[in-house]
């Protein structure tokens, strides 16, 4: 028996690998030219090990799919080291070798195949989190290592290392600070609107107003009102308060995270069955035991559910920020799009990206373990 | 509901005159304008930044709606259910990257212009409609299926006459969903030069003019709860006329 997916994987790389595997320029502005798997030097065990991969793939056993995913991944991986650092030995001194069409496809259709494999073997929170940890782990020791460091995109890191640490912090602030505020507020705002249904019709719909106006155009209303604040309310440019930077895109991001919080909370309490809460008053508990004792923990994983999506979206949305001069990884980007260099667009999306990845997955777990295993296993 | 009646009416006026006659509005905007700067923007038409910010959002919205519920249609087949768990990796997975960061990565792969505003426009809608779509078309009453199955209709009869029709409610969310970002993501388009209104905002940030920030903010914000509202509505209309003919059928 074969997996379909499998094949569909195992068609897709192998057209990949006629793709160009990495691009090499003769400095960080100009385009490059394409370089196919074939011609980089010492490519064969490289190549063996990703067609190897491919091809178990197609085996309808997950743990075999497994393996051929992490056999393809770690050829790939072998294909751009050797290859970039061949490539550059017998080039100019300002070339650049970056990832080309060819090597993104690989990763995408070998990813998706580890995932996949991965939803077929559906391991238990535990597990999935011991597989994250080793995951970000390997990948930590590898950027660590130099072994990737011919590339444009580390030489654009290297030369920007205490920036980028910067830019990381402010990001992680904006997307973090922006959840706790967010939970700070919407948590008393939620379990307000759960005691009076007029507040509730009247906070919801506002709420998912202020959730589809453009972040964009958030940012920027942002700017005034809060240039207007600085200036007008004594004390608040001491805390740091300004029409441009930080302030307004933190403001921006809380009020983008309250329906989420809010919305599931009410969700996540109002699941409480009736039979449950029937209890709970029948034991003499007050409205506010009932609260935190029964209703608060039942409610849990929706309310969970409401921090991961809020915490996702921000990191998403902190991107924005580079605009506004609020910093985070957007810098990097927009910087990117302004002097057309590809290395630093991706040196400020791939941390996003796998940020988010990162914490959509935690977020997750955090979930499935908040659930009652009698629900979970159901 | 009169009331929200009055507030839409005045709302889309408000933004008609903002788009068409930018100069009524000069006192507003003119405390934010740097001293002696400009006030209302004039580099482009609003109309015309207008009209191709929507065009794109719509074209990008239509593609994905096309393509995301002939996916979803084939996925809920009997002969595409080994594909089901990998396509819900992959909107699980899709949707936790950034807009943003899509619209970035299709700039290196597209260069600049609409071209990669509209791929990551329609990459980035596929998914939220995908979801909803294979989710109504999953979860439809059994019952009904059978007494379809039972009255002789063929498989296409039922997915065009039963099946689409009971998930459009909830598929209407999704392209809601997705049309609400594609307008967002449209608007951060104009830094990889896509002409759309964020291009009022982009101006207004780089030459430090809070009017003009103001002012795109102003128009994108309101499009963008109208055609929410306006979507809301549909949805609260369709859901009603299903639940109109069931009661009578």
């Amino acid at each position: 028996m074969l997996s379909r997916p499998g094949l569909l994987f195992a068609a897709l790389g192998a057209a990949a690998i006629f793709l160009p595997f990495l691009t090499l320029a003769a400095n960080r502005i100009v385009a490059g030219q394409g370089v196919p798997i074939w011609s980089l030097a010492q490519a064969a065990p490289g190549l063996v090990a990703l067609v190897l991969g491919l091809a178990l793939g197609v085996i309808s056993r997950p743990a075999l799919r497994l393996l051929g995913a992490a056999l393809g991944l770690a050829g790939l991986l072998w294909l751009l080291v050797q290859g970039s650092n061949a490539l550059l030995s017998d080039a100019g001194e300002f070339a650049r070798v970056s990832p080309a069409a060819g090597f993104w496809c690989l990763l995408v259709v070998l990813s998706l195949l580890m995932a996949d494999a991965l939803g077929a073997l559906s391991p238990g929170p535990w597990a999935r989190a011991a597989l994250l940890a080793l995951t970000v782990g390997l990948v930590a020791l590898l950027l660590r290592s130099g072994a990737l460091s011919d590339l444009s995109i580390m030489q654009e890191y290297a030369s920007r290392k205490s920036g980028f640490q910067t830019a990381a912090l402010r990001h992680l602030g904006l997307a973090f600070g922006s959840l706790a505020a967010a939970a700070l507020i919407g948590l008393p705002l939620g379990i307000a609107c759960h005691s009076s249904a007029r507040l509730r019709e009247a906070t919801l719909p506002v709420l998912s107003f202020l959730q589809t106006i453009p972040s964009l155009a958030m940012f920027g209303i942002m700017i005034p009102i809060l240039g207007w604040i600085a200036t007008a309310v004594p004390g608040a440019k001491a805390i740091g308060i300004a029409g441009i930077g930080f302030a307004p895109a933190f403001f921006a991001l809380v009020l983008y995270s309250l329906l989420p919080v809010v919305a599931n909370l009410l969700a996540g309490l109002q699941s409480t069955p009736p039979e449950a809460r029937e209890a709970a008053r029948g034991m003499g508990m007050t409205g506010f035991q009932r609260l935190i004792k029964v209703e608060f923990p039942l409610g849990l994983p929706v309310i969970l559910a409401g921090l991961r999506i809020v915490l996702v979206q921000n990191i998403g949305l902190a991107v924005i920020a580079g605009l506004i001069g609020g910093g985070g990884f957007g810098t990097f980007v927009f910087q990117g799009l302004n002097q057309t260099a590809t290395d630093l667009i991706l040196l400020g999306t791939l941390p996003t990206v796998a940020l988010a990845l990162i914490s959509a997955i935690t977020m997750d777990i955090l979930v499935e373990l908040a659930t009652p295993t009698a629900e979970r296993t159901r | 509901m009169k009331i929200g009646a009055l507030i839409r009416l005045a709302l889309i006026a408000l933004l008609l005159a903002l788009v068409l006659r930018p100069e009524w509005f000069t006192w507003a905007f003119a405390p934010f304008a740097p001293p002696g700067g400009p006030v209302i923007y004039t580099r482009a038409s609003l109309l015309s930044l207008a009209l191709s910010h929507l065009g794109l959002v719509a074209l990008a919205s239509t593609a994905s709606t096309l393509i995301a519920v002939t996916l979803a249609v084939l996925v809920t087949r009997p002969a595409g259910a080994a594909f089901r768990p990998l396509s819900r990796t992959i909107t699980n997975i899709g949707q936790t990257f950034p807009p943003v960061a899509v619209l970035a990565l299709a700039v290196p792969a597209l260069g600049f212009g609409a071209g990669p505003t509209l791929v990551a426009l329609f990459l980035y809608g596929l998914l939220p409609i995908f979801e909803n779509a294979m989710t109504g078309l999953s979860t439809l009453p059994p019952a009904t299926m059978e007494a379809a199955r039972g009255i002789g209709l063929s498989r296409w009869q039922r997915l065009v006459r039963v099946e689409l029709p009971l998930a459009m409610p909830v598929i209407l969310t999704g392209i809601r969903l997705s049309v609400v970002i594609s307008l967002g993501t449209a608007t951060i388009g104009s830094t990889v030069a896509a002409r759309t209104l964020g291009e009022i905002i982009i101006a207004g940030l780089l030459t430090n003019n809070t009017a003009f920030v103001l002012q795109g903010g102003l128009i994108v914000g309101l499009f963008a709860v109208l055609i929410y509202d306006a979507l809301v509505q549909l949805e609260t209309y369709l859901s009603w006329r299903l639940g109109a003919r069931r009661a009578r059928g």
